[in-house]
């Protein structure tokens, strides 16, 4: 059927709008639809376009700069394009991920935001048919002390704890800042990985023409109309108040049902295809699968269940209601899954079919209300080069390091002061709100430098970390997309996995002004230099753009998803501070500096400048896998937020033993700015004595430099010549740090 | 010993009790709530999750299941049954337990480690563990235990209380009280000591991958009390 369908705009089906603007198109975008469709589409028509060529569902801005991203490799099983990226484990089995954003929704409604930020990239992994095992978070906010900052701290925290914990998968680990570039916009990204058997992974683009459509989970209703699309893809000003009945609503344990229903239909192999609803609702749905399985799809609008009366096909095709997912029957098997849908107590209603010619086409009251090209509406929206307009900020961060000059008496209180300030303290106030251990799998959760999951019945096992680098980006987006990479990637490497592939959520400005242009760039360009040097692909990802709020961008944030695997799972590197008479050694760089450190930003300084050098990054991450492949390492810690000294600290704090420590020597570095000054490519070791020579024949081996600090042992954390401090004063401040600056009682 | 593990709709530890069931040598198989019988097992888990979803009370709407009269069935025949978590809320809401478990004092969720005294060996699950301080994980939002003083005082008296929240030297202080349950009690039995309720998970901690094995104390004091024949209510 290729006749042009003709809807008029006068029947009760169609919104309002008669302009594409009102849609969210340009007038070049349509334009470009009018030419793609040789006539004018109608309302309904305009709405579905707008949706579709939003820039959250079309990455009209990013798309060109996104393929220039490492994507393949020896382990990646599915690389970006479905709805989650997936590596290969071995013996058939599949590790699958992704990191996706709710930031607007989050900062109109926190709890249902962040609630449903959850729930979408929950289903983004099971749509796989892979079972979801662990979720992590990576959580950006304004100065904890103001009062908006704790509003959502306590929203945001609360909605993932509501839903994770309901429908049941662990909270494993995330990062969490604190800092002044996200005081209007915080940024809500969640991360969930699963694991699927090869041959149970399900695809959206396997649907074959004359397999029944069906609509199963949540009725559809008027909450968040176009809200995920259209409110991602502009910027937040005074009228957000106005968008909070866009925000959706969560469910939890309807996802849950429609979690087991889901995989149990996999199971049954009774299913051609499967995509979760998310943002742009059926549209998307519907589109997505049509033209990735190049076929079209019937649709009858009037079938899909409603939660309110009323409502017109528009509303029913751009409803963003969460917990529903569109499944295609493989034929034959429809009573298999109407049976399977019951027994979950799940309404599963078949809503259309799909056909031959590649249309997508609406009916509704006997009448076809839209008919369109489903590749027009998923593929074809104009991508936009950001590097024809983008330019570095005229104003260039300031050069120069930050002073210290407070006397050396007071470094013991400053390090004090450094554990527990909120970047750096304790997050278990946050995250023992979060079931960790549902599932009887988490080796290592929360707190340490990565997340351990064990597989029952395997000897492997899988690491997780999530991490951003924030105050570098703030600096140069190029060093700090790249440090982020380098530091996800080391987590792995410091719980003893080997990394496998990467998961990347770009939180950016603005891209149509300039400078939004030159951070996009420059983000993708440092995660991109990092894989290439680490040897690492991206498997999977999602881009959150115009996070700006009256006119002012967020930082530039790449939030970094990294997965690894560990050989044997019983002998990953545990969490711990080693035993009295251990070695404590530094591996890697030296070179560091206030630039961008948490200990300059308590000083109001956050000027500077921050250096990466990839190829040391990589030789130090072989190095320590080696080093552990010989059965050396008996802890590890990153150097991270707060420099040497708080690495240090937070090692002693682990089991409460102390360490006898002395500052390595650097021509040029100041004894404060080496213990807390910071810098990519660092890693504090802690070894029996017996193995030195063993690990610095290996750190040789790889041109790895390595410093001896001193030893484990005592209840004191000696770093000489310029502190002792008691471990147990270390355990209170890092402990009651989050508690305090978010004016919690402890 | 074959033990049966009720699944509802919004379950979520049925797996984690029957891998940890399979640990201590015993034969889990997971039952659909809707047609559970009970028949033939030696005993019976309720795991933890929420049920139905629990919007309204934790286990309210898991009480008019079709389980909910199974079990009564098989307690009226002694059958060793145990509830954990979300299966303690259940059991508390049939009338298998007394008491009832309300929101947290503190109103959060919570998920750590806690200590716990065990304070009775009159049950299937805790024989020889009587005085012991062991440690376990906890994640409810719904775990306080309320109860009349009535009730209080009968189930002290009878010696029901079988588990008990305390600090790390086995103390039972405010501080090691992690919801604000009365008398810090996290766990009790029935009269005949067949059925038990607590709030903490034992499938979570029996392996010392996962950070401790206290857990698989008490299913293994499970296992041992069919050998030793300290409890007659096999139903078979």
């Amino acid at each position: 059927m290729s006749v042009t369908p003709m809807i008029s705009g006068t029947t009760t089906a169609q919104p309002k709008f008669r302009l594409p603007r009102e849609a969210g198109l340009t007038e070049s975008e349509a334009e470009r639809i009018r030419f793609l469709l040789d006539r004018e589409p109608n309302a309904l028509e305009w709405g579905m376009f707008g949706a579709m060529w939003s820039e959250h569902c079309a990455y009209k801005h990013s798309k060109t700069l996104l393929r220039t991203l490492p994507t393949t490799g020896a382990r990646v099983a599915l690389g970006p394009g479905e709805n989650a990226g997936a590596v290969d484990l071995g013996d058939g089995l599949l590790c699958v991920f992704k990191v996706e954003s709710h930031n607007h929704p989050s900062a109109v409604e926190p709890y249902q935001g962040a609630a449903t930020g959850v729930g979408g990239i929950l289903r983004d992994i099971f749509a796989m048919g892979a079972r979801p095992i662990a979720v992590l978070n990576g959580l950006f906010f304004g100065p904890p002390e103001r009062e908006a900052t704790r509003r959502l701290v306590r929203g945001v925290v609360g909605g993932i704890s509501f839903y994770g914990n309901c429908v049941g998968i662990p909270d494993v680990g995330g990062h969490v800042t604190f800092a002044p570039g996200y005081a209007d916009n915080p940024l809500v990204n969640a991360m969930c990985v699963g694991l699927v058997e090869r041959a149970d992974l399900r695809s959206a683009a396997t649907a074959k023409p004359g397999s029944a459509v069906y609509l199963v989970g949540s009725d559809t209703g008027r909450d968040g109309i176009a809200g995920a699309s259209l409110l991602a893809s502009f910027e937040l000003g005074s009228a957000d108040a106005a968008k909070r009945p866009s925000v959706q609503v969560g469910n939890p344990f309807l996802e849950k049902l429609l979690l087991e229903a889901t995989l149990e239909l996999v199971a049954l192999d009774a299913v051609e295809a499967i995509q979760d609803l998310g943002a742009a609702g059926l549209t998307c749905a519907s589109s997505e699968v049509a033209a990735k399985s190049n076929v079209g799809m019937r649709i009858d609008v009037d079938s899909v269940p409603r939660r309110a009366t009323g409502m017109i096909p528009y509303e029913v095709m751009l409803s963003e209601s969460q917990e529903r997912m569109l499944v295609i029957a493989r034929p034959g098997r429809e009573a298999d899954i109407e049976r399977v849908f019951a027994r979950w107590e799940l309404h599963g209603v078949r809503i259309g079919e799909v056909i031959a010619d590649e249309r997508l086409e609406i009916r509704s009251d006997g009448e076809i209300v839209a008919s369109l090209p489903p590749k027009a509406l998923a593929d074809d929206a104009p991508e936009y080069d950001v590097r024809e307009w983008s330019a570095a900020p005229a104003e260039a961060p300031q050069m120069d390091t930050p002073r210290v000059d407070e006397p050396v008496q007071k470094i013991g209180l400053e390090l004090l002061e450094l554990l527990g300030s909120p970047d750096v303290a304790s997050r278990a106030i946050l995250y023992r709100t979060y079931d960790q251990m549902v599932g009887t799998d988490t080796v290592v959760g929360p707190g340490a430098d990565a997340a351990v999951m064990r597989i029952k019945g395997r000897l492997d096992g899988i690491a997780i970390a999530l991490d951003a680098q924030p105050h570098v980006a703030a600096l140069d987006p190029f060093t700090g997309a790249a440090a982020a990479v380098a530091e996800a990637t080391r987590n792995l490497v410091c719980v003893g996995a080997e990394p496998l592939a990467i998961t990347d959520c770009l939180n950016l400005g603005n891209p149509e002004r300039p400078e939004g242009a030159w951070q996009l760039e420059r983000t993708i360009a440092g995660i991109s230099a990092a894989c290439d040097a680490l040897e690492i692909p991206v498997v999977s990802g999602n881009v959150s753009l115009y996070n700006a709020t009256h006119g002012r961008d967020i930082w530039p944030t790449a939030t970094i998803g990294a997965v690894g695997r560990i050989a044997d799972v019983t002998k990953h590197i545990p969490a711990r501070t080693g035993e009295p008479g251990d070695l404590v050694l530094l591996a890697g760089s030296a070179q560091v500096s206030l630039a961008a450190s948490t200990y300059a930003g308590l000083r109001g300084h956050s000027d500077g400048t921050v250096r990466i050098d990839l190829a040391l990054e990589a030789r130090l991450q072989r190095f320590v896998r080696a080093a552990h492949a010989r059965g050396a390492i008996r802890a590890a810690h990153d150097r991270a937020e707060g420099g040497l000294g708080v690495a240090l600290a937070e090692l002693a704090i682990r089991d409460g033993i102390g360490m006898k420590v002395t500052l390595p020597a650097v021509r040029g570095i100041d004894k404060r700015v080496m213990l807390f000054g910071e810098g990519p490519s660092g890693i504090v070791l802690v070894i029996r004595t017996a193995d030195e020579l063993l690990v610095r024949a290996i750190a040789t081996e790889h041109d790895v430099p390595l410093w001896t600090l001193g030893a484990i042992g005592g209840d004191i954390l000696e770093i000489a010549p310029v502190l002792g401090t008691p471990v147990a004063s270390l355990v209170r401040a890092h402990r009651d740090g989050l508690g305090h600056a978010l004016g919690r009682a402890s | 010993m074959r033990v049966a593990v009720l699944r509802f709709p919004g379950t979520w530890s049925e797996t984690d009790f029957a891998h940890a069931l399979s640990l201590v040598g015993a034969d889990a198989d997971i039952l659909w709530h809707a047609d559970a019988d009970l028949r033939g097992y030696d005993a019976a888990v309720v795991p933890g999750g929420f049920a139905y979803g629990d919007y309204l009370r934790a286990g309210a709407i898991a009480a008019i299941s079709p389980a909910a009269d199974e079990l009564r069935r098989a307690d009226r025949e002694g059958m060793p049954i145990l509830g954990s978590c979300n299966g303690f809320q259940i059991l508390c809401e049939i009338g298998l337990l007394p008491g009832a478990l309300v929101r947290n004092r503190h109103g959060e969720f919570r998920c750590d480690w806690v200590h716990l005294r065990i304070e009775s060996d009159r049950t299937p699950f805790t024989g020889g563990l009587r005085g012991a301080v062991v440690r376990m994980p906890i994640a409810h939002g719904e775990g306080c235990w309320v109860a009349d003083d009535l009730t209080l005082a009968r189930i002290e008296a009878n010696g029901q209380v079988v588990f008990r929240y305390t600090d790390a030297r086995g103390a039972a202080t405010p501080d090691g009280n992690p919801n604000g349950s009365t008398a810090n009690i996290a766990g009790l039995a029935n009269e005949n000591g067949n059925v038990v309720g607590l709030m903490p998970h034992p499938e979570r901690c029996s392996e010392e991958l996962l950070g401790g094995t206290d857990g698989r104390r008490v299913l293994e004091a499970l296992t041992a009390s069919r050998h030793t024949g300290m409890v007659s209510g096999s139903v078979q």
